[in-house]
């Protein structure tokens, strides 16, 4: 089964969806990004959707239900870039996103994540880091 | 009363597991593209026949999507039609209702989908089971 590819960016974590997920697929990545913010020790995670065409219930689910459990791992979600569709289309189905925070862009979006603080800069889980990343 | 024709009746997808979910959506995505449905009736429909295949994998235990385009006049539209091998449903009615559900609590059921379409139809299948038919039209 393909996975969805998550990226360490300096203190953040960034996912960017461009497939069209089935369910299995989004219940991986759930648990793999929940796996990375407690390795990397990640104060934020940026979701980006723009490849998204749609979001049916289970995918609003997913992405309530890690904005929930980073929430409970001590990291904040942003998700970014939904079209302008897709959030017609949410609102029909009735799809509220609970607890997901939403920015337009991935700029707007960091801005909303964390800044990286001091003991961060000194990359004191960068042991913890797989060797790939480098 | 205009007449309607059925285009491209079609042999049927089954519906068993998530990837059957997967290419539901990109079949009815081609007929809505085919039928020249606007980009945002096009996402409405692919979602709401997202959640019914679902369904009838979650709570049909499986079954059959049979799609294909609709033609009235000079106006065309797309249908999709899923029949579940299911016990039916006892009270479709109540399971039009916002927020019932019978099953794990996935999903928004029939009400959420139902907004998403022009035309929205649940009925006991003869044979066993439920047939759940939407519509759009451009």
């Amino acid at each position: 089964m393909n996975r969805i590819p998550i990226l360490k960016l300096g203190h953040l974590l960034l996912v960017s969806i461009q497939v069209d997920m089935h369910d299995r697929m989004a219940l991986a990545l759930q648990e793999d990004l929940a796996e990375r913010i407690s390795q990397t020790g990640a104060r934020g995670v940026l979701i980006d959707i723009s490849g998204l065409e749609f979001i049916d219930s289970f995918i609003g689910r997913m992405l309530s239900d890690i904005a929930g459990i980073a929430r409970v791992l001590d990291a904040e979600t942003v998700v970014v870039g939904m079209r302008p569709v897709v959030a017609i289309t949410l609102v029909d189905l009735g799809l509220t996103l609970p607890g997901v925070r939403t920015a337009l862009t991935v700029e707007r979006g960091m801005a909303m994540l964390p800044p990286p603080t001091a003991d961060e800069d000194l990359g004191d889980d960068e042991e913890a880091e797989d060797a790939g990343g480098r | 009363m205009r007449r309607r024709r059925t285009l491209a009746a079609d042999e049927g997808l089954p519906l068993r597991n998530d990837e059957d979910v997967v290419r539901a959506r990109h079949r009815v995505r081609e007929l809505a593209q085919h039928a020249g449905l606007r980009l945002v009736d096009q996402t409405k429909f692919v979602t709401a026949v997202s959640e019914l295949a679902r369904n009838t994998i979650i709570h049909g235990g499986g079954g059959r999507l049979h799609a294909g385009l609709l033609q009235d006049g000079a106006r065309q539209g797309v249908y999709a039609r899923f029949e579940d091998d299911g016990p039916g449903i006892p009270d479709i009615q109540m399971a039009l209702t916002d927020g019932f559900s019978t099953g794990t609590g996935l999903g928004l059921g029939f009400g959420g989908a139902r907004r998403l379409v022009n035309e929205f139809e649940a009925k006991p299948n003869p044979t066993g089971g439920t047939i759940v038919r939407v519509a759009t039209w451009r």
